[in-house]
């Protein structure tokens, strides 16, 4: 039996203001915020509610035969909190109908994955958690910003004790192979790999509207009906887009959200059903790994990362922003912290790049991708210099690290001594109230005193310990 | 395909762009293999290239003088002969005797943008119709408006079609305060054209909307670059790690807004102190622009070496680490394309009419120097920008030849001939 594993994504990038390199070191804000606040109502008019209602119509009108999965970077759930509350209150609906699965993804929508780590691990975390929060489902199936992958990160995300990751089913990985079965990741054979048939997706997603396209007009039953005509043993086909090619990228005029709610009902008839991803990486075997040397992604005919950094500015950027990876890892300045989310966005190297794919290509405030490459820069000067601020620039990361846990050590000390302590004077009231009980209260002020005393006196001790450090 | 060509400059004598870009034109119609070229100029050096006919017209009669064929033998420069002499004397059109002219019944041309060039554009005029009388052509091309008239003329002549390439309106040289002769000029040539071609789509608009054209006749040919030669890509590149060069080259008028690169090097210059200006090139705006500099307070880092000629030329370009051509009003500006051959990253107005073929340059409003200073900032301290113009920006020029350009005039020719009178 088929199944159709639909899945959309949700991120919006916060904007970039034109920053002059004379504002170095004086403005540390970097943001647009009209652009952002217009930008993100544009697209929650247009194709989030419009989109986000159809789905929660759809889901209570199939009675849980119609499932989809969701994502939201973590950079775009903060704008939606801040200027389209509405959306958040749809997505919550959409949860409670039971037929969503939000998946994980890094917070910032950056390129963590293929630079740090460390960085990457903890955005993915804080992403985890924040989901959790949001909507009580710990996420168990992960996609990368973009669709990046490849072993290694495939690696990395098994390590973080994923079932599954979504990717592109990229020709050059596939060659034979066809995308509509599961396969597993070469490094971990645990993490399970759903590969996106950019076919179907993108008849959907880029070319819906276009009245030029030979299948012009589509419609659900054809939809389906080429679905069905697939070999009976091809089990899995997962359609993934961004929430906002419903609506935005292919306008509501063009009867999208009409051919959406069609799609249940047509599968049915043909005895198509739909899934989740968790669903589809508990309940089925995968068939083979999938070996993919060099990293891959869901843009340009490419399917590579070359729209981020595919010319040399691109790279400089990326270097130049991940060499303070490390520093800000360390630190716990909140607003460095959250600069670096800003800043790691992936958008902000695809403004820069000089490829020509035909495609027309928002860049947003930039006129090109000189100009977008020369703002970021500038931004990125200033926002070093503030994390090169925090720590002598001359240290060693190694060392660095070493001592901030050494720091970091001993505040878990004091922790855990302050704890010893408390414990210590909790029984030792105890002991005063049984001492009180059998004997006159006359002993009681002395000892408590004491106690506090002894208290005081070591938390002033490490304290002073940590200062020297 | 034969064509009746009026020119002003011709290399190797070199005034300004119209020189370059009229070898430019010819030599990549030339190319087509079936296109002769007749190139009318006032005063060739004797000197200029063979690929082509070129006519003095400092030695075409226009008063009947009875010279013996040694004499004229003597008298006449390498690019004329005396049976030539004979068979333009044949076809003097009116009497002319009461005109200046010399032992020949010539006039004399001063040669390049004298004091006296209304007068200089009227005798060309006339001796005009002596050539187009002679000589055979199907088509008639008039460069830029010193020779519309004579342009005019030979059409009215000869009843061919007249195309005319504009390589520069009086908007762009005055900031929209313009000469009403000059305009006359240029508007008449345009009338009687029936093909107008213009260096840059800026351009075009500029004809269509300030010179009422139909725009159906007015079509944009955008200029190229010659490759350079050996000796010129020769020249070393300095090393330039420690302090960087940003250079401003042209005549430093008002069409070419130099106060705004000095603005911008305030800027910079404010923040950071390794990086040189250079404003070479002279004009009526130098003295202006060295109190502005003075004033700014920056002159200990901005630089006026003067006019550059030749090889000069190239040897800034290739000691600079950025070309900036602010230019208010540019038809096409062939400097940024020159600059991106030798290396150099360039940052060009975008009111400039080679924006419109090059993409590997930043381009910023010529008012906005805030974004100007940003570029010039941004090249000097990220060396993976500078790389990339470098690198892409020349292979960018180097596709931008003469022969396509040769190409599409050619193909414009064989239109015009095919729609006129019909």
């Amino acid at each position: 039996m088929k199944t159709i594993c639909l899945y959309f994504e949700i991120h919006q990038i916060i904007h970039l203001k034109r920053y002059r390199f004379f504002e170095i070191g004086s403005d540390h804000y970097y943001y647009d915020d009209f652009a952002n606040e217009q930008g993100i109502n544009e697209i929650a008019e247009r194709s989030y509610i419009p989109a986000l209602n159809t789905l929660i119509q759809m889901a209570k009108e199939n009675e849980g035969a119609f499932k989809v999965a969701l994502s939201i970077s973590g950079v775009a759930l903060e704008q939606l909190e801040i200027y389209a509350p509405a959306v958040i209150e749809l997505l919550h609906e959409l949860n409670n109908t039971g037929c969503c699965e939000f998946l994980c993804e890094p917070y910032s929508h950056g390129l963590s994955s293929l630079a740090n780590e460390d960085c990457f691990k903890e955005e993915v975390g804080r992403m985890r958690k924040k989901i959790k929060d949001y909507f009580g489902q710990e996420p168990k199936v992960f996609r990368n910003s973009s669709l990046i992958y490849n072993n290694e990160i495939g690696g990395m995300v098994a390590n973080m004790g994923f079932k599954g990751m979504l990717i592109e089913g990229a020709k050059h990985v596939l060659g034979w192979k066809s995308p509509h079965y599961l396969y597993h990741c070469v490094e971990n054979p645990n993490l399970k790999l759903l590969m996106r048939d950019f076919k179907l997706s993108d008849d959907i997603s880029l070319r819906f509207s276009n009245s030029d396209w030979s299948e012009y007009p589509l419609f659900a039953d054809k939809y389906i009906g080429w679905i069905d005509s697939m070999p009976e043993s091809e089990q899995v086909i997962n359609i993934f887009m961004e929430l906002s090619a419903l609506g935005y990228f292919q306008p509501l005029s063009s009867n999208i959200l009409d051919f959406i709610k069609a799609l249940p009902v047509c599968a049915k008839q043909k005895g198509i059903t739909f899934s989740t991803p968790t669903e589809i990486v508990t309940k089925l075997k995968s068939v083979d790994g999938m070996d993919v040397p060099y990293p891959m992604s869901w843009v340009d005919e490419e399917r590579d990362i070359s729209p981020w950094l595919g010319n040399v500015m691109q790279r400089e950027a990326f270097n130049k922003l991940y060499s303070v990876a490390e520093r800000v890892y360390l630190c716990d300045d909140k607003r460095i912290k959250q600069d670096w989310d800003y800043l790691q966005a992936s958008n902000n190297f695809r403004f820069m790049t000089t490829k020509e794919t035909g495609v027309a290509f928002n860049r947003g405030i930039y006129d090109s991708p000189f100009d977008a490459f020369t703002n970021y820069m500038n931004i990125l000067g200033d926002f070093i210099k503030r994390v090169n601020s925090l720590y002598p620039v001359d240290m060693e990361n190694e060392e660095l690290g070493s001592l901030l846990t050494t720091i970091k050590n001993q505040g878990a000390e004091l922790v855990q001594l302050n704890a010893e302590v408390s414990k210590l004077q909790k029984k030792l009231a105890d002991a005063e109230k049984k001492l009180a009980k059998e004997a006159k209260p006359a002993p009681k002020k002395t000892a408590s005193t004491t106690a506090k005393k002894t208290t005081k006196t070591t938390a002033t001790k490490k304290s002073s310990e940590k200062s020297e450090d | 395909m034969k064509v009746l060509m009026f020119g002003w400059e011709f290399p190797p004598k070199i005034y300004g762009g119209l020189a370059v870009a009229s070898y430019g034109i010819t030599k990549g119609l030339s190319l087509q293999g079936d296109v002769e070229t007749v190139f009318c100029m006032p005063k060739p050096t004797g000197d200029e290239e063979g690929f082509l006919k070129i006519v003095g017209m400092n030695q075409v009669p226009i008063v009947w003088r009875d010279v013996n064929y040694d004499y004229l033998k003597s008298r006449l420069h390498a690019k004329m002969t005396p049976e030539e002499y004979y068979a333009y004397r044949d076809k003097i059109y009116a009497d002319f005797s009461y005109m200046n002219v010399n032992d020949l019944g010539c006039m004399e041309f001063a040669g390049g943008y004298p004091g006296n060039l209304h007068d200089e554009i009227n005798n060309f005029s006339i001796i005009a119709g002596v050539v187009a009388r002679q000589q055979e052509f199907d088509i008639i091309h008039a460069h830029d408006w010193l020779t519309y008239p004579a342009g005019v003329h030979a059409k009215m002549v000869s009843g061919k079609p007249l195309c005319i390439h504009v390589h520069a309106t009086d908007f762009d040289r005055s900031r929209g305060k313009v000469n009403p002769t000059v305009y006359s000029i240029e508007k008449n040539g345009m009338d009687y054209a029936d093909c107008i071609m213009c260096v840059s789509e800026l351009t075009r608009r500029t004809v269509i909307n300030e010179y009422h054209q139909d725009p159906r006749k007015v079509f944009a040919v955008h200029n190229a670059v010659y490759p350079l030669s050996q000796e010129y890509q020769d020249i070393p590149r300095p090393d330039h790690s420690k302090e960087k060069i940003v250079t401003f080259l042209g005549r430093i008028t008002m069409q070419k807004g130099p106060e705004y690169f000095v603005e911008a090097a305030a800027m910079v210059l404010k923040r950071t102190r390794n990086i040189r200006f250079v404003m070479a090139g002279s004009g009526d705006m130098l003295n202006a622009m060295i109190n502005l500099v003075a004033e700014r307070g920056i002159a200990d880092r901005f630089h006026f070496p003067g006019f550059m000629k030749g090889k000069q030329v190239y040897e800034v370009y290739k000691n600079s680490d950025v070309f900036v051509m602010p230019s208010v009003s540019e038809p096409f500006g062939i400097a940024p394309l020159e600059a991106m051959q030798c290396g150099t990253p360039s940052i060009i107005s975008k009111q400039s009419g080679c924006g419109e073929i090059l993409s590997k340059v930043i381009k910023t409003d010529y008012w906005d120097i805030h974004a100007m200073a940003d570029a010039i900032y941004s090249i000097c301290t990220n060396q993976s920008l500078f790389e990339y113009l470098q690198k892409e920006g020349k292979a960018e020029v180097d596709g931008i030849t003469w022969e396509k350009v040769g190409l599409k005039v050619r193909s414009l020719y064989e239109d015009v001939l095919r729609n006129y009178n019909k």
